[in-house]
């Protein structure tokens, strides 16, 4: 409180000129707006939208195939050439097809283990599994990438535990790949989902079961339409994430590319159809979110 | 609803295998890092405490480890800036784009980041002219850093009644002296927070900064991608690998003793 109490002494004593400005502010509330939003308005614009607006035109630039120096008159050329080439259609689906299998099996992951932390879970323990679903958050991508790289390897802790089985270890590609982005989204769908939970009423769910509802079918027709949201909520992390990585799959995926890796590889030699590419994944997510927008999908994030 | 004992049973079961999965190549990775195998065999032929040895020789590590510090310090700091900014002005006015500008903010951070990665890059180099360097990966995480600071303190904003700011004002207190001693206080937690999550991310950010770091600048995650694949030097990457987990707890507890004491007030 003492804090507080100092505050007339505090405006007393400031410089007359000071005052003045503040007056000034206090009265022009346009002015105080203008001066709150200029820097952070002026660096997104300028270092992040004026970037992303030269990619777009760089898109549509193309390079001398003699001098491979970038020349800046227009053409469709490369966006062209992304859209019917026959490797940039083969990767796209490949990496559609890894986004939409990882975002799946993270959701079927996820529904339970959520559902136990949300409605099974007393509340201290609820507490404790939420530490130990954010943990691993807070551990480098890397890492947790390179960890899977030795678990997948041919003498990793994989292969000695299903060897007994008589199975083998996935080793690395497409399946390595998707394990591992899985692995690596996992919490990020979790949350979402545990929080779409907390949201819903347990009264709700008791009224449904005493109205004479077998509990599959409170499941089924209270709880997951209640639920979508947050599922879609959890689905456009591991989606998106998914769409524009390319570590992953250097470490784990074995000869396989994804859309980035086709990015990565251009931007030295040829930045305009680097630049091409890259518009697939911001198409495709950019379509993904007006698809779900309406779901109220955007307020679970 | 009712769930059988059953149904209860065999829920708590799968929580503790998927947490099981999940732990598993994180302790993989501990166990590694005393493994003598290079290839990291399972089960470990012998243990050695050689390659924590190397890793404290290492002093390409403590250069890249010393760089990603004060990458992750300085876009932080930009970012609790611009992000405060932003925060005050889009939960106390109310102006024409306003749904524009909450956008723009998570769009560095919700476009993939190979999108992100070469549009600055290009936009550096071809459209500005610089040289990449350590500063131009400040100026790239700050920017998608901006958003965690941003929606921290905007959650704080939009629960603090105006009510004390307007008292403030009505007993005298300018619109600085307000700022300073009744909104910036109750801000506190909400921007360390905030603060804390941009540190992380930048801390860990690969894509982006691999293509606007400069040839001789080596952040710790480009340091851990070059050295993953050198089978001399992959068994250094675990303990590095460790050495992060076990850090990454401080801030865990820290974010943990926050949202505690912020139940309680």
């Amino acid at each position: 409180m003492d804090k507080y109490s100092a505050l007339p002494k505090q405006g007393v004593e400031t410089p007359a000129l000071a005052r003045r400005i503040s007056t000034l502010l206090y009265s022009k509330v346009k002015l105080r707006l203008t001066l709150l939003l200029a820097a952070p308005l002026t660096w997104l614009v300028l270092v992040y939208i004026a970037a992303l607006l030269a990619l777009l035109v760089t898109a549509l630039y193309s390079v001398d195939s003699y001098t491979s120096q970038i020349q800046t008159q227009l053409t469709f050329k490369n966006v062209l050439k992304v859209l019917t080439g026959q490797v940039y259609q083969t990767v796209a689906l490949r990496t559609l097809g890894i986004a939409l299998l990882v975002t799946i099996v993270d959701t079927l992951i996820a529904l339970p283990i959520a559902f136990y932390m949300a409605k099974i879970a007393s509340p201290r323990l609820q507490r404790l599994l939420v530490i130990a679903v954010l943990m691993p958050l807070w551990a480098s991508y890397l890492v947790k990438a390179y960890a899977w790289r030795s678990v997948l390897s041919n003498e990793g802790i994989m292969q000695w535990l299903l060897r007994p089985l008589g199975l083998d270890t996935p080793g690395y590609g497409i399946t390595a790949t998707i394990i591992t982005l899985g692995y690596l989204w996992l919490p990020y769908v979790i949350l979402p989902i545990y929080a779409g939970l907390e949201r819903v009423p347990n009264s709700l769910l008791e009224a449904s079961g005493d109205l004479g509802a077998k509990t599959s079918t409170t499941l089924r027709l209270v709880m997951l339409p209640m639920l979508v949201p947050a599922i879609i909520a959890g689905s456009i992390f591991s989606f998106s994430l998914t769409m524009g990585d390319y570590i992953t799959v250097n470490i784990v995926g074995g000869a396989n590319q994804m859309l980035g890796n086709l990015v990565a590889t251009n931007v030295g030699n040829n930045l305009p159809l680097a630049a091409a590419i890259a518009l697939i994944p911001v198409l495709i997510m950019f379509g993904y979110l007006t698809a779900v927008r309406k779901t109220g999908a955007l307020e679970n994030l | 609803m009712r769930l059988s004992r059953t149904s209860k049973w065999i829920l708590g079961v799968v929580t503790i295998v998927t947490l099981a999965i999940i732990y598993l190549p994180l302790s993989v990775v501990l166990v590694n890092s005393f493994n003598t195998s290079k290839n990291m065999a399972w089960p470990p032929p012998g243990l050695t405490l050689d390659w924590w040895q190397k890793a404290s020789n290492s002093s390409g590590l403590m250069a890249a480890l010393s760089t990603s510090v004060m990458v992750a310090l300085g876009a932080t700091a930009i970012a609790l800036v611009l992000g405060t900014l932003l925060s005050m002005a889009l939960a106390r006015y109310k102006f024409f784009g306003k749904q524009a500008v909450s956008l723009l903010v998570v769009l560095p951070i919700a476009l993939p980041g190979i999108v992100t990665g070469i549009a600055l890059n290009n936009a550096f180099r071809t459209v500005l002219g610089w040289n990449l360097s350590i500063v131009t990966i400040m100026v790239a995480h700050a920017t998608f850093c901006i958003v965690t600071v941003y929606n921290n303190v905007m959650a704080r904003l939009t629960r603090m009644h105006p009510n004390l700011e307007e008292a403030s004002a009505d007993l005298g207190a300018g619109l600085w002296t307000t700022f300073r001693l009744v909104t910036f206080p109750q801000l506190g937690s909400a921007l360390f927070a905030g603060g804390l999550l941009a540190f992380a991310l930048s801390f860990d950010e690969i894509v982006v900064t691999t293509f606007t770091a400069g040839s001789g600048v080596q952040t710790l995650p480009i340091w851990i991608l070059e050295n993953m694949f050198r089978p001399n030097q992959a068994p250094v990457v675990n303990v590095v690998a460790v050495v992060l987990v076990v850090v990454s707890v401080i801030p865990i507890y820290f974010a943990q003793r926050l949202a505690g004491s912020e139940q309680r007030r």
